[in-house]
């Protein structure tokens, strides 16, 4: 598949959600966003990129619902989609108190469900990412790893279309970020939701994206919005690959102007 | 659990000191109107036990009931007052006010209008509530931001959001707030007793002290304040083992002591 044919398919998938002009001003009169354009289309893996402060979180939590826009408009293609989202977020954020069963559940718990009526589905979650044998252990108890496991699998539980991940492994050592960006694409696979995922990491967002949207620092001006095949195989060839280090190197710049901008 | 070096070190500073001041009272001839050895505080405190022991029930019974309630009112009014700024407003400044009059100075009007009884338990209540309201209202304030997106996100109603995550999270320094007021509620009963017990009302601890004081019987005196301290140790103790119990496993200021 060429670069042309990819991107004119990616085209045509319709949008599950649309940022149009979208703005954010906090009120400290700081602009986080401003004119703002994103199609999220379904099934992608579209990572947002840039120097921090640029307002990549800001669109998770526009799109989540966790803050409001000032100007502009969301619109989803389905009213459904919306209510159920799941969210990773930079720490792991789990209840302290709750063992990793009680945190998967919490959500379902939230929604009204039984512990009894919850269990196959927290357990299924649990057993996705690898943590079926720790229901019982406390957060303190994990490693870091694992404690963002527990914290993907609740994300999963309520079996969301659309997944926010918010620098989900930027605290993790590179062998436990290897491992765990490896596991997410299998669940990926397995699952077909689609994720909007946030790093600073050009090589983490090479390895796992289908879609690389590079912001600016000034209001999150789009730079490049770079498209990867998604039938390409992503396993150590393809980090050792020429095509995956184009897509690095041409991600790496637009971070750089992205940066002097921030800068000047 | 706890380390002998934790138990032991303390035990033996406190013996030694016993030992010190048993042998000073031998050595010099301390008569016991003076400095009462260890020994005679010891013998008073069997001589006497019938007397000691029931006021100190009643002092005891005293403090646990005014600590309940200042438990209880305390949170009541902290979950208030969490739910809204105006409540805030309006009724932490006299939560205050009650905090910084020292309560040995509120307690002889309180005797005027009270029976003596009701004066040492409103007394102990008043002492013992402060530090409940304020820990649990710290605690409810203090909700990791990260964990309140994530109610959020999932449409968590009030309730939902109290029962599953305020709650818990308050929970460390509700239990800060119940050790302090524990101790406190047994220094608001023996105040209040103290200002009873000048007026010649009375049959708590403290009242015995005075009363003991006006007959220059010092190793009664002794053998009264034992069994207060003790009391405060007791109380102590117990209150620490419970914020262990429910803590343990989750909170730093458990895991620390374990370790």
């Amino acid at each position: 598949m060429t670069a042309f044919d990819l991107a004119d398919a990616q085209r045509t998938t319709p949008a599950l959600v649309s940022l149009r002009a979208v703005g954010k001003t906090f009120p400290n009169g700081l602009v986080a966003l401003a004119d703002y354009d994103l199609d999220v289309r379904e099934g992608e893996t579209l990572t947002l990129l840039g120097p921090s402060g640029c307002g990549k979180s800001t669109v998770l939590r526009l799109i989540s619902g966790l803050a409001s826009p000032t100007a502009g408009s969301i619109d989803w293609s389905a009213p459904d989609i919306k209510n159920n989202i799941g969210f990773v977020f930079q720490d792991a954020t789990l209840l302290p108190w709750a063992n990793v069963f009680n945190n998967v559940f919490l959500p379902l718990r939230l929604g009204g469900l039984s512990r009894q009526d919850a269990a196959p589905d927290v357990n299924e979650a649990l057993a996705h990412v690898g943590l079926a044998d720790f229901a019982r252990t406390l957060p303190r108890e994990l490693s870091g790893g694992m404690r963002m496991r527990c914290a993907i699998a609740r994300a999963l539980v309520t079996r969301p279309a659309l997944i926010m991940m918010d620098e989900p492994f930027a605290a993790l050592d590179e062998v436990t970020r290897f491992k765990l960006n490896d596991d997410l694409l299998v669940l990926k696979r397995r699952l077909g939701a689609t994720i909007v995922f946030v790093t600073h990491s050009v090589f983490e967002a090479a390895y796992l994206s289908t879609r690389i949207v590079v912001m600016s620092r000034r209001g999150g001006r789009i730079i490049d919005d770079i498209r990867i095949d998604p039938a390409i195989a992503r396993d150590d060839d393809y980090r050792s690959s020429k095509s995956f280090a184009d897509i690095c190197r041409r991600a790496s710049q637009a971070l750089r102007i992205s940066i002097e901008e921030a800068t000047q | 659990m706890i380390p002998w070096r934790d138990i032991g070190v303390p035990l033996a500073v406190f013996v030694a000191t016993l030992a010190l001041w048993e042998g000073l009272v031998r050595w010099k001839n301390i008569p016991p109107y003076i400095l009462p050895a260890p020994s005679a505080i010891l013998d008073k405190l069997i001589e006497d036990r019938d007397l000691l022991f029931s006021s100190l029930l009643v002092t005891l019974g005293v403090t646990f009931e005014a600590f309940v309630i200042a438990a209880v009112c305390g949170v009541a009014l902290a979950l208030l007052i969490a739910q809204s700024r105006w409540l805030e407003r309006a009724l932490l400044p006299f939560a205050i006010v009650l905090q910084v009059t020292p309560i040995i100075a509120i307690a002889p009007l309180l005797l005027v209008y009270m029976q003596p009884g009701n004066a040492v338990l409103v007394c102990a209540f008043l002492v013992a509530f402060f530090p409940i309201l304020s820990n649990t209202s710290l605690g409810l304030a203090s909700v990791d931001f990260g964990l309140r997106d994530l109610f959020d996100l999932y449409h968590a109603s009030p309730w939902q959001k109290l029962i599953y995550l305020r709650l818990p999270s308050a929970l460390p320094q509700f239990l800060t707030g119940l050790r302090i007021g524990g101790g406190l509620a047994l220094v608001g009963a023996i105040v209040a007793e103290l200002a009873a017990g000048a007026s010649g009302q009375g049959t708590g601890l403290a009242y015995r002290i005075v009363e003991a004081g006006f007959r220059l019987d010092i190793p009664r005196m002794f053998a009264a304040l034992a069994l207060i301290s003790l009391s405060g140790l007791a109380i102590y103790g117990a209150l620490a083992a419970l914020s262990h119990v429910l803590l343990r496993g989750w909170h730093e200021s458990a895991r620390a002591q374990d370790e």
